[in-house]
């Protein structure tokens, strides 16, 4: 823990330690409030949320908005739920996901540790990458997928979240070898060690922290998003988020706010457990280094 | 363009693979809609499930949202790709906006074959076909300018449904009496469109909806009659209820259903919503075209318009526009949609009494020349136009502009957006 | 870890120098250079076809006829891109420092040897996990008058309580704000945490020694400390400030009227919607000039500063 937490007199230190727990209690608690409503409504029945109290608890909870979710809600003409474009999130996540962070970490080790003129251009240029607006880039993109045969595929969505997933990987990998020692390396190469066998010997396995960053920002990234995914992998290869938005802005019929809610906890549910479990890694990794510049 | 030879190559070969993997249904069509569910959606099963058995796979893309902007969004993708759906639910403009890029499909053939210009009614040929041809297959025929009111209500209140603005505003004023809200009505741009044509419509009638809107006449749009449009636009809106703003239409129309609020200003698919509730025309709910509006239509259509796929596909989307107006099908799913046939050969029969309302009067203002396009719905102006429009529309109805400001503001919008 | 003693000087051996040799050297360089073309296709590519695109007469496809500055004429005489300036202003102020502001005040609470951080910290980041679209849906419920909290705190016998922000136009804007700090304030808190923690125990003892007070100690050697925290969580904020569309639309769908319209979802009407892609196209223009012009100084000076 870190050291600047010394107060003056024991009467002060309770005061402020009251005063802490209870702000952060505070705090917790509004945090929490939409999650508690979307959990309890999701548990409700219809009747229920539609004369209720949003905040209420369900009167005679029953998971059947989950079931419906998953497997009978209508995403379109046919009625067969959520379950099947939740696969499809996950087999377009996670080579995403893996590619981009390799990739990221390798460019982060040739940017710190085998400098080049104008490094610090291209490392800015690279960085620059990440303010695009994903709607600028939608029809040249979809122009170049259509020319390769990746039109409306889970591949052609794979690569362009891997495009768009560089500058952030290579900054944070980049920002964490920037701290590593240098004079481990320049050690090995007198050793005979090459580049490839740096990385792979060295650098790699002291990289856990950066790599579980990068992993779930990236993950919650690319799980979450819509434009790119209804635009390149639409009807059957949709993901999660293609299916979630249908069920919820569809414009007719009854809202079926349970469903809605449940639905929307499944799309939430990976990145969510991500999250909750990965969560204090998440804290030391970026402490190793991603955020110190 | 070289670009076009390759894509189409591509495309072909994709088909081939497509068509190759897929070993039982040898032709396929791709579908982008935006009915994603309730009876639409189970409508629509039914135009798959006849194609089916005509040995035609449906490979469904449904994109919601936005009454189908996020759809728009991915049929760019997929053209600009060089891959098009095959069929895709567009309306009004649009198709003519697509079809100007050379994109579109012909269904000429199809056409003559199955005598689709002596059914379609002209105004609506009009979209569906592109410099003289087919190309696209509508489904329905929906129109704006309808009140829907909660019978009880309206008993307690009299029981003579208003035939102009004056009984309108009569009307809404008792139904605040008796404590309900007034009108239902949802604060989102083409929602309040769709009223303001309406109004348009009733206040200076086909004639200055024609200038106004049609022809888009600066005079017409800034003049005296506007004015009383505006100003009975901020009048109706006293009568909202407070969370008005960004409702959903079917939301509102479940207000009236449920007898909170007295009526509601709706296009015909909002029917649909009263069927499935269960609720009967005459007994439960009153359908009347908006006061001062009789005689006139104000449609809005659902096509379905067919892209150039070329090659094995191409059979199969003949199949597909051909089983869209089939007349067993126009009257499956017009009965369960609320809106009435595209074709006016279709008998009424199995369609209720407002659904007979709406044919009767359909054939009328085509006979009469007063089937006009709806502003809100793209079928009076292109895409950036009517947009432009709606802002202003929407600006005073939300109060952050006075009607004079509007006033100034219409024609200008419309000038900055040809 | 040993002790790294410095390397003792080879004389460089001056042999015939192979095509291996020159594989070698260059390979780090070959490693970099896919991402980097990449992005230069990619991303700079694609800014320039859209600055091209600008200049023509596009309207519902790509066009390559020329139509000067039409497009820029015609977007600079709309209302609604002033309303958008505007917001993306009001917001991108209000999103970034609140978030940081809490982000800040959060981690230095959780700094301070809590017990229950285990508990707290998922507590805090979880919002981030969720999407925008989520997190725009769950916020348009509560904060419906008719139906979310206004309603509520009324049914409890709080009748005169009123929360009306999200339908009216003036206060819309800042019902944006409230949903996007939730979101991703509890990431910025975890940034800082790390931050903190790394700080050197050393100077902060030598501080208390000398008699600074505990507010001293945080302004005048611990916040300066976390300065390239504060580059980061900008950097994190304003992508998503940028990227904020779906939340817009999510939550007010850009009203009331056009009361929440930004520059994100003003392209995308243009383009996608109203078929006007060359105004659409000038918009993405301005929008990245504006980017540029925060985002390029702040860059070259944090980059510039750190020594090798």
């Amino acid at each position: 823990m870190s050291a600047a937490n010394e107060t003056v007199s024991a009467g002060q230190a309770n005061a402020a330690r009251y005063f802490i727990y209870a702000a952060l209690i505070v705090l917790a608690v509004v945090y929490l409030l939409p999650l508690y409503v979307m959990l309890s409504t999701s548990l409700k029945s219809l009747d229920e949320i539609r004369g209720g109290n949003m905040l209420a608890l369900p009167k005679d909870p029953s998971i059947s908005a989950w079931v419906k979710a998953w497997g009978e809600a209508c995403i379109g003409v046919s009625c067969v739920g959520i379950k099947g474009y939740f696969w499809n999130s996950i087999k377009m996540v996670i080579p995403a996901v893996l590619i981009s962070t390799l990739l990221g970490a390798l460019n982060g080790y040739v940017l710190t540790k085998w400098r080049f003129p104008g490094h610090k251009i291209v490392f800015g240029m690279m960085l620059f990458a990440c303010f695009i607006p994903f709607q600028a880039v939608l029809i040249p993109m979809a122009r170049l997928l259509g020319l390769m045969g990746l039109s409306n595929s889970t591949t052609g969505l794979v690569m362009v979240h891997v495009i768009y997933g560089l500058g952030f990987t290579t900054l944070f990998f980049r920002n964490y070898y920037e701290a590593f020692p240098d004079e481990l390396v320049k050690a090995a190469m007198i050793d005979g060690a090459g580049f490839f066998r740096i990385f792979w010997r060295i650098l790699l396995p002291t990289s856990g922290p950066i790599i579980v960053v990068t992993i779930i920002y990236q993950f919650t990234n690319i799980w979450n998003d819509f434009l790119f995914g209804v635009s390149f992998a639409g009807g059957e290869a949709s993901p999660m988020t293609v299916a979630l938005n249908n069920l919820v802005s569809s414009s007719t019929g009854v809202k079926e706010y349970d469903v809605d809610m449940a639905a929307a906890i499944f799309a939430a549910l990976p990145t969510l457990f991500v999250y909750v479990v990965a969560g204090r890694y998440f804290v030391r990794g970026l402490m190793a280094g991603a955020v110190k510049g | 363009m070289n670009i076009r030879m390759i894509t189409k190559l591509a495309a072909g070969a994709a088909l081939i693979a497509m068509t190759a993997g897929a070993a039982k249904a040898a032709e396929q069509v791709e579908v982008l809609h935006w009915w994603t569910s309730g009876g639409e959606a189970a409508a629509l099963n039914v135009l798959k499930e006849n194609l089916q058995k005509q040995g035609v796979a449906w490979k469904d893309m449904p994109v919601a949202g936005g009454a189908g902007s996020a759809a728009m969004t991915a049929l760019r993708a997929r053209v600009t790709a060089g891959d098009p759906p095959t069929a895709v639910q567009l309306l009004g403009f649009d198709l003519k906006d697509w079809a100007e890029m050379g994109v579109a499909a012909n269904l000429d053939d199809l056409a003559k074959k199955e005598g689709w210009d002596k059914v379609i009614p002209a105004a609506l040929q009009n979209f569906s076909k592109y410099d003289g041809h087919w190309i696209a297959a509508p489904v329905n025929i929906h129109s704006t300018n309808w009140l829907w009111i909660n019978k009880a209500a309206l008993d307690k209140a009299g029981g003579k449904a208003p035939t102009n603005l004056d009984e309108f505003l009569a009307l809404l004023e008792a139904f605040k009496g008796q404590g309900l809200t007034a009108i239902a009505h949802g604060g989102v741009p083409w929602q309040d469109g769709t009223m303001w044509e309406a109004v348009v419509l009733s206040v200076g009638g086909p004639e200055f909806y024609k200038k106004a809107v049609l022809d888009l006449d600066p005079a017409a749009l800034s003049g005296d009659q506007m004015k009383k449009v505006f100003d009975t636009m901020s009048k109706i809106r006293t009568y909202f209820d407070p969370s008005f703003s960004g409702r959903e239409w079917n939301l509102s129309t479940a207000m009236v259903i449920e007898g909170k609020a007295g009526m509601q200003e709706m296009g015909d698919w909002s029917k649909g919503e009263w069927l499935r509730a269960n609720k009967k025309p005459g007994s439960d709910f009153v359908c009347i075209r908006f006061p001062g509006t009789q005689g006139s239509v104000l449609f809005n259509a659902d096509q379905f318009m067919m892209f150039d796929v070329g090659g094995d596909a191409e059979k199969a989307q003949l199949k597909m526009a051909s089983a869209v107006e089939d007349p067993a099908f126009q009257i499956a799913f017009n009965t369960v949609k609320g809106s009435v046939p595209a074709r006016t050969d279709v008998s009424n029969e199995k369609f209720d009494d407002c659904g007979k309302k709406g044919m009767a009067d359909l054939a009328e203002a085509s006979s009469k020349g007063t089937l006009m396009g709806s502003l809100a719905h793209g079928y009076a102006q292109p895409a950036a136009i009517k947009e432009a429009m709606l802002d202003v529309i929407t600006q005073h109805l939300n109060g952050q502009l006075t009607t004079e400001a509007a006033l100034k503001r219409l024609p200008e919008a419309v000038k900055a957006a040809k | 870890m040993t002790t790294i003693e410095p390397a003792p000087v080879i004389a460089p051996q001056r042999q015939s120098r192979g095509f291996a040799d020159g594989l070698r050297d260059a390979l780090p360089k070959i490693v970099l250079a896919p991402s980097f073309a990449v992005i230069l296709v990619f991303v700079y590519g694609f800014i320039l076809w859209t600055v091209y695109l600008s200049f023509t007469t596009s309207r519902i496809l790509p066009v390559y006829k020329w139509g000067g500055f039409d497009a820029y004429f015609r977007l600079w005489g709309q209302p609604n891109w002033y309303v958008a300036m505007q917001n993306l202003a009001i917001f991108g102020v209000l999103y970034i420092g609140i978030c940081i502001a809490i982000g800040l005040f959060l981690a230095i609470l959780m700094d301070q040897r809590i017990r229950a951080e285990g508990v707290l910290r998922p507590i805090f980041l979880y919002p981030m996990a969720l999407s925008f679209v989520v997190t725009g849906t769950a916020w348009k419920w509560f904060l419906n008058p008719g139906l979310g909290l206004e309603h509520t705190m009324q049914n409890l016998g709080w009748t005169s309580f009123k929360f009306d922000w999200l339908v009216n136009p003036n206060m819309a804007i800042y019902t944006v704000v409230i949903a996007g700090v939730w979101q991703a304030s509890g990431f910025v808190m975890a940034m800082f945490l790390a931050g903190l923690r790394g700080i050197d125990g050393e100077i902060v003892k030598a501080a208390q020694i000398d008699g600074a007070s505990t507010v001293a100690i945080y302004r005048r050697i611990i916040i300066p400390l976390l300065r390239p925290v504060f580059l980061s969580a900008f950097i994190v904020l304003a992508h998503m400030a940028i990227k904020s569309y779906d939340l817009v639309i999510a939550l007010t769908g850009g009203g009331p009227g056009n009361a929440t319209e930004l520059p994100s979802t003003f392209m995308y009407s243009y383009t996608f919607t109203r078929n006007q892609m060359n105004v659409g196209s000038a918009s993405a223009v301005m929008m990245l000039m504006g980017i540029t012009a925060i985002i390029v100084p702040y860059l070259y000076s944090e980059l510039r500063e750190r020594k090798q």
